[in-house]
């Protein structure tokens, strides 16, 4: 019995669930065929709560309690080449022990989705969010969204298998939800109806390069310098591709379930005639809103921009979010240790994207939130005070800030 | 858990099936050991299988593209993930035919690894999968004792003493490698006691080693080959001796032919004929000294390797296969 016909979903609800809870209906609704699971905190919720929708048969699927986290996006690498419908995820160190079964999983353009409970990457030891895990592999060919609450939890991972498995992409999708803010957090969560799911969610089809004894293809051959430009530029056509595929996806979504952004690769919240644009990715958005809310009554013409989909980066409505602005501030939940200007990843990204501008804002970086540190509303009023400083003295630059830090 | 094929054993050469499911295309060197394992594994298994390979000689030297000597599916799998690759391609298949998603039809699942795949860096993924009892999956390792393909380093299935090129022979250190080689089928049958099928092989004797390819694949359940390959590159002896060194290995009493199905050992052969007396094992001396990789060892080196292989034969509860014996801990049990 498939889960489309067991009933738990037919009716559309209300429920206060955490973010992977959030995930783990969606990997149910979605019908997914093989799931890997090993522990590491804080995805691995996900998990738990998959499994025990399986052990009270809610959900068909294939659950593998893998030996390592290699061994667990390798199994979901080869079911998704055989044509399944795979999930798994991990966090922190445990994503970078996956590492090479992530790496050619986007290179064999295998639509696997996977959860990365964003997790500082220990030593020393730490469960909080950091970025610097799922940014890790922003090179390779993985699709990386940062979710900002449990409904959108549940709904990118619907979106998640729809885009990852349309043949104009076919590459994996990785959903980064913050460690403890998101993973642990509970929120009220419309559930649809199973019904919604499978109008938007077609069978994934994996087409002639399904491995089966009917279509007899050899896969990931020895390329050399013969061919490999050639396959990566391939992936390259891949990752342009996806944009359309998002947009499509995204306003279908819209149309069946009746909610989302106009734009489905950033947010926008205040921004129409700011002087002052913070940027941010995931939780991050809370506290921010909050204080640019606040800052709004005070008259000061502050707002926020949500990059949701790191890849692939929306550059043209990054651009035109930020074009007219006099400065952008970027939080980064991450770290890039020696790189220009000591900034984060976000940052450098984003000043990379607004460089061919012939009037560009100034850009100012702030590390803030690292190990799961939380990011206070007068932590981003301290920012904003900054940034105005800067402005009123005509600095363009500023090094970059750690915010709430000991010295 | 789906339906697995019906092979029949074959009874004799005539038998073998005549298709290929390994063919031209592929570039390994002459009097590859390990290809010709790759071709008897498939003409055993025959066409509705799907063949997984991790990286190693049989990954670089078989598949070069455009031109894979594979008839059948085949797809590469990292260096350590031959029995999660196995895992995964059983699961995937599984879960969709059981869904409906797929036609309901046996199809055989093979993951190969070499020495360095399976003995060393995916002997956790490997055990791992052979707990899984509800997937029909066989995984082979062709065992050529070391990193060939890499330039022959050593690997932990590399013999005493062995020459490579992490394991050279110099002017202070004689012997490099002083590590015995893994006795990794018993390790994994002992160690996986729902397991229903374990054997060793060597493809110079070829009708063996298919019977072993059909008994894995039709027994049910995760099934695990180790078979022996002799390598002129990475052995250092003249390519046409490849079926004869595989021989003299076991006639040496070295390497040992068995079957463990259901838990109950078989040995077979000459490894039987050694085992019951009928036959007297040939000195290791004769076996070593045809190749290069040995050249460097003096006569108190040799006696050291006879000696172990004696110890196996003569002091292990079960000879050449189990190193452990049940000896007395000297305490009087008779009350009891």
């Amino acid at each position: 019995m498939t889960t489309t016909e067991s009933g738990l979903f037919q009716v559309e609800k209300e429920e206060l669930i955490s973010g992977s809870e959030a995930v783990g209906i969606a990997c149910a609704m979605a019908d997914v065929d093989v799931i890997t699971a090993y522990p590491i905190r804080p995805y691995d919720t996900v998990m738990q709560y998959v499994s025990r929708l399986k052990a009270d048969g809610a959900f068909d699927c294939d659950f593998i309690v893998a030996e390592s986290e290699h061994s667990q996006f390798e199994i979901v690498k080869h079911a998704s080449a055989v044509g399944a419908r795979t999930f798994c995820g991990s966090s922190g160190v445990g994503w970078f022990y996956a590492f090479e079964a992530i790496a050619v999983t986007a290179g064999l353009r295998l639509p696997v989705v996977a959860m990365v409970g964003n997790r500082a990457l220990d030593d020393p030891g730490a469960f909080g969010v950091e970025h610097n895990d799922a940014l890790a592999v922003r090179d390779l060919g993985w699709l990386l969204y940062w979710v900002a609450t449990a409904q959108e939890a549940l709904d990118m991972a619907l979106m998640a298998w729809r885009i990852a498995e349309d043949s104009q992409c076919f590459l994996p999708f990785a959903l980064s939800c913050d460690g403890s803010f998101l993973t642990h957090s509970q929120a009220i969560v419309n559930v649809p109806a199973q019904e919604k799911v499978n109008s938007f969610l077609p069978a994934y089809d994996r087409g002639r390069l399904l491995l089966h004894p009917d279509n007899p293809i050899t896969i990931a051959p020895q390329a050399n310098e013969d061919w490999l430009m050639e396959i990566r530029r391939q992936s390259d056509e891949a990752m342009h591709q996806t944009p359309a595929v998002i947009k499509k996806a995204y306003q279908e979504f819209k149309t069946i379930f009746g909610r989302g952004d106009p734009s489905p690769f950033i947010e926008e919240y205040m921004t129409d005639d700011a002087d002052i644009i913070l940027v941010g990715m995931g939780t991050l958005a809370l506290p921010v809103k909050v204080a640019v809310r606040q800052m709004r009554q005070e008259g000061k013409k502050v707002g926020f921009l949500r990059v949701k989909y790191f890849r692939p980066f929306a550059t043209d409505e990054i651009r035109e979010a930020l074009g007219k602005c006099k400065a952008v501030a970027v939080i980064d939940r991450d770290f890039s240790l020696g790189s220009p200007s000591y900034g984060g990843v976000l940052f450098n990204d984003i000043r990379s994207a607004l460089y061919p501008l012939d009037d560009r804002p100034n850009m100012y970086n702030f590390i803030a939130g690292l190990g799961g540190r939380e990011v206070r509303v007068r932590d981003v009023n301290d920012m904003v005070n900054m940034v105005q400083d800067a402005l009123d003295t005509g600095k363009k630059e500023l090094d970059t800030t750690w915010i709430n830090v000991r010295e | 858990m789906a339906t697995v094929h019906e092979l029949p054993q074959i009874r004799g050469v005539k038998e073998i099936p005549l298709e290929e499911g390994y063919t031209s295309g592929h570039r390994t060197c002459q009097g590859c050991e390990s290809a010709l394992v790759m071709r008897l594994m498939i003409k055993a298994a025959g066409p509705r299988t799907i063949v997984v390979g991790s990286t190693g000689c049989m990954y670089v030297a078989n598949t070069t593209y455009y031109s894979t000597p594979w008839v059948v599916p085949w797809m590469h799998t990292q260096l350590g993930s031959a029995g999660s690759a196995a895992m995964g391609t059983a699961a995937g298949i599984a879960a969709q035919m059981r869904k409906g998603k797929m036609k309901d039809e046996p199809i055989n699942v093979i993951a190969f690894c070499g020495d360095g795949g399976g003995v060393d860096m995916g002997l956790s993924a490997i055990s791992a999968t052979l707990q899984h009892d509800e997937y029909n999956l066989m995984i082979i390792c062709y065992d050529n004792e070391s990193y060939a393909n890499t330039d022959i380093q050593v690997s932990g299935s590399s013999p005493y003493g062995a020459n490579s090129t992490f394991s050279p022979p110099g002017k202070v250190h004689r012997i490099m490698n002083k590590r015995w080689k893994k006795n990794t089928a018993p390790m994994l049958s002992v160690g996986h006691p729902g397991l229903r099928y374990v054997a060793t092989a060597c493809a110079s004797y070829g009708l063996d080693f298919t019977n072993k390819i059909r008994r894995a694949l039709t027994i049910g359940g995760p099934t695990f080959v180790h078979c022996i390959d002799p390598c002129p590159k990475g052995w250092d002896y003249d390519p046409k001796y490849s079926h004869e060194l595989g021989m003299l290995a076991v006639e040496t009493g070295l390497w040992v032919q068995y079957e463990i199905i259901d838990g109950g050992l078989v040995l077979n052969g000459t490894s039987r004929s050694i085992a019951n007396g009928i036959r007297s094992r040939k000195p290791i001396e004769e076996y070593l000294m045809r190749q290069g990789r040995f050249a460097h060892l003096v006569p108190e080196d040799i006696k050291l390797f006879q000696d172990k292989i004696d110890e196996s034969w003569e002091k292990w509860w079960i000879p050449g296969v189990v190193p452990m014996s049940p000896e007395s801990d000297g305490v009087d049990d008779s009350d009891e």
